[in-house]
């Protein structure tokens, strides 16, 4: 049903105006939606995509501008609204009652199931969507037991019970391994073929390239481009979202020397609840060599970095950095070895109710210039960190700000100027342990992370990078390593990356078996 | 000493000491179950158990029963309203309403102030009447064929009116609960009430409904206690009851059909220590036997620690928790 503009339009957006205090997140939005197309909505961070869709779906009032629903004009005040006109919308963070089951989830809040809920009948027309759609979940499941993309699959349920023909996907991918995401697209596009309209908002070039029909591209607020998907390509897209050209693949300057920064053997650790995180890991990362951790989180990834950054206590293994044993040293004494890290979570690492000059020297405030013997020099501090806010461009009013107050993306920057400064008067960090660093973050702030760590590269650090953005780190990592179950099930090198390879080895599957 | 009559009247015993924690833990259940802990359930029973002694001289049991069930439904609206409404945190609420039941209870059966309102709701009262600390107990419905039942049928069907009220409520409170769409919204907006928002359901409604039932049948196991149990009056006579009922919610692991068996439980240890002290038997036994339940609900709290459990019983992931729209 690709092309063809005969069809009807499900969703006339005219003119929308959102006003935030001291944003205008929509500017004059004009959006259409036809019935039996998937139409992608692209965009950075803070492009105003969200905002849009909320403002469809009911959670946000507009401030000017028209909403036409089958050509009808419609006033939506409440999802409640949005639900009656038949649009249903999956957000990022599900919204599941994880105790309750398949079925209870689908029919609360739902009227029309009167007050007795004959759930033969209920589980009975859910299994038919189920069986339709070829999906593999029970009606009388309890959330809690479901996988992510299971979880996704209750939500469209959710929209599919209540007959929705217009459907919002916010970011459906982000929680999902790439054969999760395969089948995703094989859904929508059936989703399509049977006359909805579905609406999938994005970042990701790629899958808006796979399965939309449509795509509609927005930067600050406002619509820069609406076009058919195959008369557009990834670059064209990129320039628009951006405003203008990104740099996709970074070129090597010099080759990984053969020399191991790090060696990790056979190392196991607990997590916090005391279970087997990592099982017996070994792995070397060279000066100048950055090995991706590649998985589904919560495979280990994260106790794995913790450890090697010395905050968290290995049961057994060994961490050698430049020959020396520094297993459970501490953090310390990791930091004054100039081991960086960046961690997945900054709440972690950012006191957000301290300025951005003290979060910038908390862990050099200890040492000259910053402090004499127990007095802190706050003039010295206050212009190393006018230094930094430069380098790494952090937009904050004054080195005294409170972090809490900046962007995501300028606290990761706020995080990557203090780690990969090092201490005074030593070098650049040796090893650079960078856990998801560019998650959540727009285009302009991970592309300007990703640049930072080659440089570091290249000026000979080690680097440990952990992501499950599989195209980030297939683009930076000249080695990646997948983990499962706390194991690596393999190492590929450069030129055997594939992204079906590593999807498969992240769901278990050695080597040999994915390949 | 174990014959067979012995046996029966322990038994019809549990039930009749047991039918005080049924009525106030089902109540309960549909409070928690919504998200509000009422701490003040010992307040909201010896309240009821105060109301019904008064209209039960005046007025005489049936208006006795609406007007207790009436004033427990409205002690609970002060409680809804400062837990919902206000948000303000339910414990102190909770423990500050069950220390102004037992002041109230103990106000209005002092003994000038109940003469004072038994003579302004019924002037034709006897002197006598006027000065009691007893009340009529409520009469004994046995049911036809199945009190003839051996064993159990004289404990379980020999018994008066509130009794089978309890059994009846019992199945009916766990039948809408889990059944229909109603119970949905109030499990849903004590597990995760945003959510039950964005759904469509009314958060704060439901949770004023689940805690006015609460203490409705909170003040209605008061006067089950005093008409049908003790029509004796004495002040603080609940002893702890309604806290003993609140354990037995998480004996119960909040659902109604379980707390039938966690009420008999707790109703019968009450009897049976009773009943061997008579005995003379040593004196540990039913010391021994008054801290079984507690045990039992120290056991089950543990185990619901253990993320699994709690998942698979349903433990209301958002009690106690005040819910306010971003």
């Amino acid at each position: 049903m690709r092309g063809g503009d005969s069809r009807e339009i499900l969703v006339e957006m005219r003119g929308i105006t959102k006003r935030f205090p001291n944003v205008l997140a929509n500017d004059r939005v004009d959006f259409t939606l036809l019935r039996g197309e998937v139409h992608a909505l692209l965009g950075e961070n803070g492009a105003g995509k969200t905002t849009l869709m909320n403002i469809l779906y009911g959670l946000y009032r507009l401030d000017e501008g028209e909403i036409w629903i089958k050509g009808r004009r419609v006033n939506i005040r409440s999802p409640r609204d949005a639900i009656r006109n038949g649009i249903g919308m999956v957000h990022q963070q599900f919204r599941l009652i994880p105790t309750h089951t398949v079925a209870e989830n689908v029919i609360l809040g739902l009227k029309e199931a009167g007050f007795y809920l004959n759930y033969s009948d209920i589980n009975e027309r859910l299994r038919e969507i189920i069986s339709f759609y070829g999906w593999n979940i029970s009606p009388s499941a309890r959330v809690w037991q479901l996988s992510a993309g299971e979880k996704q699959q209750v939500e469209l349920l959710k929209a599919l019970y209540r007959k929705a023909d217009i459907l919002i996907l916010d970011e459906p991918t982000s929680v999902l391994t790439p054969q999760e995401t395969t089948q995703l697209f094989a859904t929508l596009r059936k989703m399509a073929g049977e006359g909805l309209g579905i609406i999938l908002i994005s970042h990701k070039l790629d899958e808006v390239m796979q399965v939309s029909d449509r795509v509609t591209v927005m930067r600050r607020g406002r619509v820069v481009a609406t076009k058919p998907t195959r008369e557009t390509n990834p670059n064209e897209l990129a320039n628009l979202m951006v405003g203008r050209p990104l740099i996709t693949s970074f070129e090597r300057l010099n080759k990984p020397s053969e020399k191991p920064i790090l060696r990790v053997e056979n190392l196991r650790v607990l997590d916090d609840k005391g279970l087997p995180a990592v099982r017996g890991v070994s792995f070397t990362i060279r000066r100048g060599e950055i090995l991706g951790i590649a998985g589904v989180t919560g495979n280990g990834q994260q106790e794995l970095a913790e450890t090697i950054a010395g905050i968290r206590k290995a049961v057994s293994g060994k961490i050698i950095l430049d020959d020396m044993d520094v297993t459970n040293k501490g953090s310390m004494f990791m930091i004054r070895q100039g081991v960086a890290y960046i961690p997945a979570e900054s709440s972690k690492c950012v006191a957000y109710q301290m300025s951005v000059a003290e979060n910038l020297v908390m862990k050099s405030f200890r040492y000259e210039p910053f402090s004499k013997s127990i007095v802190i020099d706050w003039n010295s501090i206050k212009q190393h960190a006018e230094r930094l806010i430069d380098a790494f461009s952090i937009v904050t009013p004054s080195p005294n700000t409170r972090a809490g107050n900046l962007s995501g993306g300028n606290i990761q920057r706020l995080i990557l100027a203090r780690e990969l400064t090092g201490l005074p008067g030593s070098s650049a960090p040796k090893l650079i342990i960078a856990t998801y660093p560019t998650r959540g973050l727009d285009v302009a702030a991970t592309e300007f992370v990703r640049r930072t760590l080659i440089q570091n590269r290249d000026q000979g650090a080690a680097i440990l990078l952990v992501s499950e953005d599989l195209e980030e780190i297939m683009m930076l990592s000249d080695r990646i390593a997948v983990m499962y179950r706390g194991e690596i099930v393999g190492v590929l090198e450069q030129r055997e990356f594939d992204v079906e390879v590593i999807g498969m080895m992240m769901t278990g599957a050695k080597r040999g078996e994915a390949a | 000493m174990a014959d067979v009559a012995w046996i029966e009247s322990v038994l019809s015993g549990a039930v009749q000491a047991g039918t005080v924690y049924l009525l106030a833990s089902l109540g309960e259940v549909y409070a928690e179950r919504s998200g509000i802990l009422n701490l003040g359930l010992e307040g909201m029973m010896i309240i009821g158990v105060a109301v019904s002694f008064i209209f039960t001289n005046a007025l005489g049991h049936g208006a006795a029963l609406l007007v207790t069930m009436l004033v427990g439904g409205l002690v609970a609206l002060i409680l809804a309203f400062m837990a919902v409404s206000l948000r303000l945190n339910q414990i102190v609420v909770g423990l500050a309403l069950t220390l102004f039941g037992l002041g109230l209870s103990g106000f209005i059966t002092s003994a000038e102030i109940r003469k004072g309102i038994l003579l302004s709701l019924n002037p034709n009262l006897s002197e006598a009447t006027l000065v009691t600390q007893q009340a009529p107990k409520l009469p004994n419905i046995a049911i036809p064929v199945l009190s003839e039942i051996p064993l159990i049928g004289e404990p379980l069907f020999n018994q008066n009116i509130l009794v089978y009220v309890s059994y009846i409520l019992a199945i009916v409170m766990w039948f809408v609960l889990f059944r229909t769409r109603f119970g949905l919204s109030l499990r849903s907006v004590g597990e995760n009430p945003a959510m039950a928002d964005a759904m469509g359901v009314n958060v704060y409604l439901m949770r004023y409904i689940a805690t006015v039932i609460g203490g409705m049948l909170g003040a209605l196991a008061g006067a089950y206690l005093f008409i049908g149990y003790q029509p004796f009056w004495q002040e603080g006579m609940t002893q702890g009851r309604g806290f003993i009922s609140l354990a037995l919610v998480i004996l119960a692991t909040w659902s109604p059909l379980r707390a039938i068996l966690g009420a008999y439980l707790f109703g019968g240890v009450e009897v049976l220590q009773f009943r061997l002290q008579l005995l003379g038997v040593g004196a540990q036994t039913p010391q021994f036997l008054l801290m079984l339940p507690y045990l039992v609900t120290i056991v089950t709290l543990t185990l619901l620690s253990f993320e699994g459990v709690k998942k698979r019983i349903g433990v209301p992931a958002a009690l106690a928790t005040p819910y306010s729209r971003e």
